[in-house]
């Protein structure tokens, strides 16, 4: 059968099982918008493409699949670079695809020419230019292969103009084999499984600390009754929160710079850690020297290269952590378990002394007991994005995630304007879930102009913002490190429910606590995009606090 | 330590960008890198020296490995390979003695003259990096007038391959 490069391509992701595309098309991508146009394959027009490649680490985050974005050449490409490294930092399987001026044309500063081949090197776990359309089906099986396995990422596939419009016989992709990924097939080293259980058998302290990694395998059952079964506390990353329910007892929330107490002192008092997918983050270490001093540290993770990164692993053990946990679990059958009764005392002193509380008002908004009443309102099932700043740790802190893959944070890269186009993806996704996004004055007008793209497909996602008029956490860092300087952190407010009238939104205004709970359920009854400006007071901070770089000792609030 | 890392990675235009991007990325420093095709036209083989403690290599390695281009990486022993740089002298003669001098440097060090003009001399030579370095200082005294030197192709003896070596996966 002979088919246009254009036409292999749409093949290609139809048999990739791609559902949905969030995109902008353009001049160098014209000929795959023509084949997208009647091809079955629903299209998110989005108002910006940054916004496009967010969306689809929305869908991907939330659903495991791949999210698929495309651009035209030039500024439609380079609009898309942050959300490559976000998805780079996130291990976020996507692939975009962006068109390119003709081939003939490369190299001479062509119109809207753009080198997002070089441009993205750093940017993506792999990267292709298509200069042969006979090999675009194997291309895009590849990208799809890299995206989705081992660590996942994005991959971008550049494609100029003439290769979409080239003809040629169409065959059917290989299977994909790539020399560099035998490292992801080899066997679990089960010796070093064995050390491990002696690890737990000896120990009289022991953590689990779980990331992102544990999400991304699918592992949060494995990991249940890994943690009940030997009787370990859990702590979660940013990253991974949700893989274990918030509410369990053996439940020690989230550790690091805005962690609870009682997670970080437990991770200070460890004589064993045992990591499952997360990789040491400076927001969890602090200080990397003063990190987990008398810890013997398990480290299990599916890149080889996380291990010894930054701490010293003296169980490492390779392999997908799905996989490891149920060799752990066939193993334990064999073991002295404990039940660290000393150990649970001591964290339930902890948690008596230390408790994760907030001053609450008798009238005024406050961002935590909103973050509550949204949690409580949907029973904690709903999907929740955030933008970055304080909103996005006040509801890590209060929102008790019961479920993996309902939250969907940019974490690594901290990328403002994230959150609500996120939840454009989840919310394609998932139509008949809850989706919130709980955002920020500052993040949310990054990316608002999306508001256009939820009305117009009719995604009922809510959106809470946090609204201190404020660059929050920048401010925050000003008054504590700073010596009170707001230097250019002021951003007074707009009228955000004339704006969320003009996109044909529902806006409401939030300024006394008494309003919170009716206007959530309200909203929750709304079959729109409902955006609720909660008014929060000004200067409130995000407690505990270990400075960047900091120790226990240092902990503020 | 200066370590002497041979990959073999596909041959196409991009991969040289992707691997040294990997060390800019990173923060890595390169001495020298050297790429040239192999006896598969498809593969290339690429020999960096790089410089750092033993942790910081073996992260470079691990990070070597995930490159989807990355065929394999080895971390080359100086006393079970052959390492070697080809270097390309202009030294200045203003004298007939110097020039005796020049020539008799060169003869200890296996080196080639290339060419001469009334003023200056050409001289080519191959070793491993020690001995580049060594005839390099010692023409300095003479005023090199113009060098240039290629970085290090590298390869383990045959007979000090051991049985993983085999993981060269063509
Ligand atoms: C304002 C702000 C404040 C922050 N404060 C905090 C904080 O207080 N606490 C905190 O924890 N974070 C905080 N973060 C987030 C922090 O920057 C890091 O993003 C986060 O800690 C990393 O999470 P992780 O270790 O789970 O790794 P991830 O980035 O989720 O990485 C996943 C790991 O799992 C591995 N992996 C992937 N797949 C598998 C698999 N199948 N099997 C095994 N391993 C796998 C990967 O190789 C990787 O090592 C903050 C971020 C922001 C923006
Ligand atoms: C794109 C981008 N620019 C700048 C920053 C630095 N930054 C981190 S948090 C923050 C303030 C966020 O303000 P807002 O969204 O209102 O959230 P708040 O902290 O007030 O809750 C800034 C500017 C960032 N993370 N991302
Ligand atoms: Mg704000």
């Amino acid at each position: 059968m002979k088919l246009t490069g254009a036409q292999i391509l749409i093949e290609s992701l139809k048999a990739e099982g791609v559902e949905a595309i969030f995109g902008i098309p353009g001049g160098a991508i014209m000929p795959v918008y023509d084949v997208l146009f009647d091809s079955g394959i629903a299209h998110i027009l989005t108002r910006h493409e940054q916004g496009a490649i967010h969306a689809a680490e929305g869908y991907a985050r939330t659903t495991g699949k791949v999210g698929v974005c495309m651009a035209t050449s030039g500024p439609g490409a380079t609009n898309l670079v942050t959300g490559l490294v976000d998805a780079l930092m996130d291990s976020t399987p996507i692939v975009a695809i962006t068109g390119q001026v003709p081939t003939h044309l490369i190299g001479t500063d062509g119109f809207q020419e753009a080198d997002i081949y070089g441009i993205s090197i750093p940017a993506t776990k792999y990267n292709y230019l298509v200069r042969d359309v006979n090999k675009l089906a194997q291309i895009v099986a590849e990208a799809f292969y890299i995206a989705r396995t081992g660590r996942p990422g994005p991959v971008l596939i550049d494609l100029p103009k003439d290769i979409q419009l080239a003809v040629t016989e169409y065959v059917k992709p290989k299977p994909v084999s790539l020399p560099c990924y035998d490292q992801y097939f080899q066997e679990i080293n089960e010796t070093q499984v064995d050390k491990a259980i002696q690890a737990i058998e000896e120990a009289e302290r022991p953590v689990i600390y779980v990331g992102g990694g544990v999400i991304i395998s699918g592992a949060h059952q494995e990991l249940y009754e890994f943690a009940k079964r030997t009787h370990i506390p859990v702590t979660t990353t940013l990253m991974g929160l949700g893989s274990f329910p918030g509410t369990d007892e053996l439940s020690l929330g989230m550790l690091g710079m805005h962690g609870t107490k009682y997670a970080n002192y437990a991770m200070g008092e460890a004589d064993l850690i045992i990591a499952l997918g997360a990789r040491f983050d400076d927001r969890v270490t602090g200080k990397v020297s003063e990190f987990a001093r008398n810890a013997k540290i398990v480290h299990v993770d599916i890149d080889a290269a996380e291990i010894n990164k930054i701490v010293y692993a003296h169980i490492p053990i390779r392999g997908d952590v799905k996989k490891v946990l149920q060799v752990f679990l066939k193993k334990l059958d064999k073991a002295k378990l404990k039940t660290y009764d000393k150990w649970h005392k001591q964290i339930q002193e902890w948690k008596t002394q230390y408790p994760l509380t907030y001053e609450n008002s008798e009238d005024e908004v406050i961002p935590q007991y909103v973050v509550e009443q949204i949690y409580e309102a949907t029973k904690g099932e709903a999907i929740i994005t955030v933008g970055v700043g304080q909103h996005q740790m006040w509801a890590a802190q209060y929102y008790r995630f019961q479920a993996p893959r309902s939250w969907v944070s940019s974490s690594g890269l901290g990328t403002m304007g994230f959150g609500f186009p996120a939840a454009i993806g989840a919310q394609v996704a998932y139509p008949h879930r809850t989706v919130f996004t709980i955002d920020g004055d500052g993040s949310f007008q990054m990316t608002i102009q999306e508001l256009a793209t939820a009305v117009q497909y009719h995604l009922p996602i809510k959106i809470a913002i946090l609204n201190n008029g404020y660059l929050g956490m920048v401010r925050q860092w000003q008054q504590l490190f700073f010596k009170g300087r707001y230097s250019h952190t002021f951003l007074g407010s707009p009228d955000f429910v004339k704006i969320a009238e003009g996109y044909g939104a529902v806006g409401m205004l939030i300024t006394k606590k008494a309003e919170v709970r009716p206007a959530i359920e309200k909203a929750l009854e709304t079959d729109n995009t409902v955006v609720m400006d909660f008014r929060i007071p000004q200067e409130d901070n995000v407690f505990p606090m270990i400075p960047a770089g900091g120790t226990l000792k240092q902990m503020i609030g | 330590m200066l370590h002497t890392l041979s990959l073999l990675v596909r041959n196409h235009p991009g991969v040289l960008s992707h691997v040294a991007g990997l060390f800019t990325r990173r923060g890595y420093n390169i001495e020298s890198i050297s790429v040239g095709v192999t006896e598969n036209p498809e593969l290339s083989r690429m020999t960096i020296a790089v410089g750092g403690d033993e942790r910081v290599v073996q992260q470079i390695i691990k990070q070597c490995q995930k490159l989807v281009d990355v065929l394999s990486i080895k971390d080359l022993k100086y006393d079970e390979s052959i390492t070697r740089e080809l270097a390309v002298f202009v030294v200045k003669t203003p004298t007939n003695q110097s020039r005796a001098e020049i020539i008799q440097i060169a003869g200890v060090f296996n080196a080639r003259v290339a060419d001469m003009s009334e003023t200056s001399i050409m001289i080519e030579v191959t070793g491993n990096q020690r001995q580049i370095d060594s005839i390099t200082r010692l023409l300095a005294q003479y005023g090199i007038e113009e060098m240039a030197r290629t970085g290090i192709v590298a390869l383990t003896f045959p007979s000090k391959r051991k049985p993983e070596d085999s993981s060269e996966r063509e």
